[in-house]
């Protein structure tokens, strides 16, 4: 065949293809839109969730928590502080430019700029590019996380955000609250482009034509992302057809969406932990491990998961879920209303005493109801408790003054790691590190922050699973803090569209793998 | 005339100055706006360095006149979500708001006024006891709750209608685009003007209701009864123009009630107006966005009264407007 030839049948195909095949259109309904185009301006779901559908990672999680590689094909320790990576060949962006080392370079620096994402990359001091398809990625310290924090690099185009707009616009720049080049325009490696966007309203994606991974079953041409955040809205749309796939499902609707016909509920335990802390610099008797055991011994965890979340949580106690280092399933949770009372005596507290309490009520699911629960039950062990509870707008400047003896705090890990929920939660609060940012109980225990810090510089996963398990045990006898459980994930869609093999506890769909059943 | 002219423009710019120091006010007690611009675990350093660079750590004066300066000169400030000029962003969905409005109000009138003047004229009968009965519960219903239980009758469990948004709509003049151009817009927009009339419907049919039901006991509809005209050219020509007057005064004030309840209505069905805006805008402590909207429906409201009153003032020459100014 003449090239010619090639080519003129190349075009029949393309132009008869929306005769041969219908387009495959799904529509998704989340409870919120991305705030920005621009990867690097905030780190939340919503961004992640885009990046993941308009770019692509170096690696990412399979739906185990284990690495999967995209981008980089390969990659090799080859000494203490540096991972070697290789580039996947022949993978352009959407403006056409082939991916090269120097995009993951340029997209590190960007990362190292923006506010949201350097505490990430704190460890990391430097991309090194080895040839046009290799680079080394180097921290300072032998460093464990560095695939988990890799996750988190989606090489962007480096020709294309370089330059500056009509009005003299520098277009790399990440800016938090304006209007930048990157927060509206994009060009990523990823299955889709955005083709249409009005923000709150509606985004568009369509398939990129081009993209690398052929081998990706993934047959959607087109995405209608249509943020809706009213849950009974959201179902509504669900089952009346109106969308196709729909994130979170309300735990109020999990048995509608499950038996309503036509539509499949998805479900995973989730990684984000909700607990209470106690804040011992606003009450002594919090200073007792005995009383903090106590309470402890007073909620009941499983109660809660079971009639306040209707089944939809998991019931923790500790804060590391199932699949992170640190989990050690030895840990049970704790719940004996007796031996809540003894402790209470022992500690000279048999009368019990007043506290306050916060927490959110449109941050967690149930947050409020949680609280509520929780407060009764310390009841029971003449703790009395004078609950406020009120939207998080208002509840974080609380939180950050410690405003309440006993105040709620959910903690998903960044780094997908167990040391994380440590350094933030429950480490010794110093500002000039930032540990302890997130500990308003003021606990404080240097054994478990030597651990920490120990297995923050071990790069064996098993001595590091060693050390953090070590560390959830101290944390779990010296009650630290009140750990509830962890949230659930719950999905809705359409049936046949085969949705359960594209998500993940981390809540990013990769809908670019999505194969969804065209009827003949 | 003109002396009044005058004093209501004063009063109006004193009512739009008051209205902006409380609407300024009100949003520092809103929370953080940070924490929804940041991720987790951005540290206390990072985040003072952002209130710096937002002006949010000047003091309240400070950042008063920095506002008032910036709005005499038409800028409210800029979303820190979508990102564009506040002002920008509400006027963008400004029309979606008015339709809803418009469709709402199509649905009032159309059913208030045979409705209302059913049940003055017929007063006994079953048909106006139901009627009546209803109208009770239309009023003492929340507005989402009769939002979210028509989504579930009329769009899940009967298919009729969609279950949000405006579907398709054709674009008009500037940022103005129609739900009324094409079908699948008037699909979307019947069960959102419902919700929004359900509240509004009946008390103007209690109202056309009393209103009519007084004046049939007027003198002269009596002596045109006795004349032997038409009783339905007596209820509907005579009597009604004359029940009507009143019904349009309390008509007006309630279109401000009516932007009230938009809120609602449009958060259930995501219907994308500037009342769902404002919520979403509290929930993520955009700040510059709730001043400006407090602002221009402020102003609305404020031009709308004082053309109100003037109006009232050439219509009705009874009505002494140079002392209404004092």
């Amino acid at each position: 065949m003449t090239k010619f030839v090639r080519s003129l049948a190349a075009a029949a195909v393309v132009a008869m293809a929306p005769v041969a095949y219908a387009e495959t259109t799904v529509r998704v309904a989340y409870d919120a839109d991305p705030v920005s185009l621009d990867p690097h301006e905030q780190l939340s779901g919503g961004t992640l969730q885009l990046s993941h559908m308009v770019f692509d990672p170096l690696v990412r999680w399979t739906q185990d928590l284990q690495f999967e590689p995209r981008l980089a094909e390969s990659w090799e320790q080859i000494d203490e502080t540096t991972m070697r990576f290789k580039l996947r060949s022949g993978v352009t962006f959407h403006s056409g430019n082939a991916l090269t080392a120097k995009d993951v370079d340029w997209t590190f620096d960007r990362l190292k700029q923006s506010d949201d994402f350097k505490g990430i990359f704190a460890p990391f001091t430097d991309v090194e590019v080895v040839d046009d398809m290799t680079f080394d990625l180097k921290t300072s310290e032998p460093y464990p996380l560095v695939l988990h924090t890799a996750t988190y690099i989606f090489p962007m185009d480096s020709a294309f955000y370089s330059g500056t707009t009509a009005d003299g616009m520098d277009k790399a720049e990440v800016v938090k609250h304006g209007d930048s080049f990157a927060s509206r325009n994009v060009s990523g490696t990823g299955p889709f482009i955005v083709s249409e966007r009005e923000q709150g309203v509606r985004v568009v994606f369509d398939r990129y034509a081009d993209y690398w991974d052929t081998e990706s079953g993934g047959n959607v041409d087109k995405i209608v992302l249509t943020p809706i955040k009213e849950d009974p809205t959201r179902v509504a749309a669900l089952l009346s057809g109106d969308v196709d796939f729909i994130a979170p499902v309300p735990p109020t609707d999990l048995k509608r969406v499950e038996e309503a016909e036509g539509v499949d509920l998805i479900t995973m335990p989730g990684t984000r932990i909700i607990t209470f802390q106690m804040n011992q610099n606003r009450v002594e008797a919090f200073k007792d491990a005995r009383v903090r055991q106590a309470i402890d011994y007073a909620v009941n965890n499983a109660g809660i998961v079971d009639r306040i979340m209707r089944g939809f949580g998991t019931v923790g106690a500790q804060a590391s879920p199932a699949g992170y280092l640190g989990y050690d399933e030895a840990l049970a949770p704790r719940f004996d209303l007796e031996k809540a009372k003894a402790l209470m005596a022992e500690a000279g507290y048999a009368d019990g005493f007043s506290i306050t309490m916060m927490a959110p009520n449109n941050r967690y699911v149930n947050d409020d109801k949680i609280a509520q629960a929780v407060a009764s039950m310390l009841a029971q062990i003449n703790i009395k408790v004078d609950l406020q509870t009120m939207p998080k707008a208002q509840y974080w400047p609380a939180f950050d003054e410690r405003a309440a003896d006993m105040m709620m705090i959910g903690w998903h890990a960044d780094t997908e790691d167990s040391a994380n929920f440590h350094q933030f939660l429950t480490a010794c609060p110093d500002e000039a590190t930032g540990n302890g940012q997130y500990n308003s109980g003021n606990y404080c225990n240097e054994e478990a922050d030597k651990l920490m810090n120990q297995s923050n510089a071990e790069t064996d996963p098993e001595k590091r699973a060693v050390l953090l398990k070590k560390l959830e045990g101290i944390l779990y006898d010296e009650a630290a803090f009140i750990p509830l459980h962890w949230q659930n994930l719950a999905w809705g869609a359409k049936s046949g569209m085969n949705a359960a093999e594209i998500v993940n506890a981390l809540d990013f769909p990769y809908f670019g793998d999505l194969v969804v059943e065209t009827g003949s | 005339m003109f002396a009044y002219l005058a004093k209501r423009v004063i009063q109006a710019i004193a009512v739009m100055f008051v209205i902006s120091l409380i609407a300024f006010a009100i949003q520092g007690n809103l929370g953080d706006p940070l924490r929804e611009l940041v991720g987790q675990s951005v540290s206390e350093e990072v985040r003072q360095q952002l209130r710096d660079e937002l002006g949010l750590n000047d003091s309240f004066v400070t950042q008063y006149l920095r506002f008032a300066g910036n709005a005499l000169q038409g800028d409210l400030g800029t979303s820190y979500f979508f990102k564009e000029p506040a002002l920008d962003v509400i006027l963008k969905k400004l029309p979606a708001t008015l339709e809803l409005v418009f469709g709402a109000t199509l649905i009032i009138i159309g059913f208030s006024v045979p409705l209302g003047v059913y049940t003055a004229i017929k007063p006994d009968s079953i048909l106006s006891r139901i009627i009546m009965g209803l109208s009770i519960v239309g009023i003492s219903i929340p507005v989402f709750l009769t939002a979210i239980l028509m989504i579930f009758v009329f769009s899940v469990e009967y298919g009729w209608f969609p279950s949000y948004g405006r579907g398709d709509t054709v674009h008009v003049w500037g940022y103005w685009e129609t739900n009324f151009a094409t079908a699948d817009g008037w699909m979307h927009i019947i069960l959102p003007s419902v919700a929004l009339a359900s509240i509004m419907l009946p008390l103007f049919v209690r109202l056309i209701r009393a209103e009519m039901m007084e004046v049939l006991q007027s003198e002269y509809v009596k002596y045109a009864k006795a004349k032997g005209i038409n009783p339905w050219r007596i209820y509907f020509v005579h009597a009604l123009k004359n029940t009507l007057l009143p019904v349009i005064t309390v008509g007006g004030v309630q279109i401000g009630t009516m932007v009230a309840y938009t809120i609602l209505t449009e958060t259930v069905f995501q219907w994308p107006g500037m009342g769902f805006m404002f919520l979403e805008a509290v929930n993520r402590v955009d700040t510059p966005l709730i001043v400006a909207y407090l602002i221009v429906v402020g102003f609305i409201f404020v031009v709308t009264n004082t053309i109100v009153d003037l109006i009232y003032g050439l219509v009705n020459p009874t009505v002494n407007i140079a002392r209404m100014g004092a």
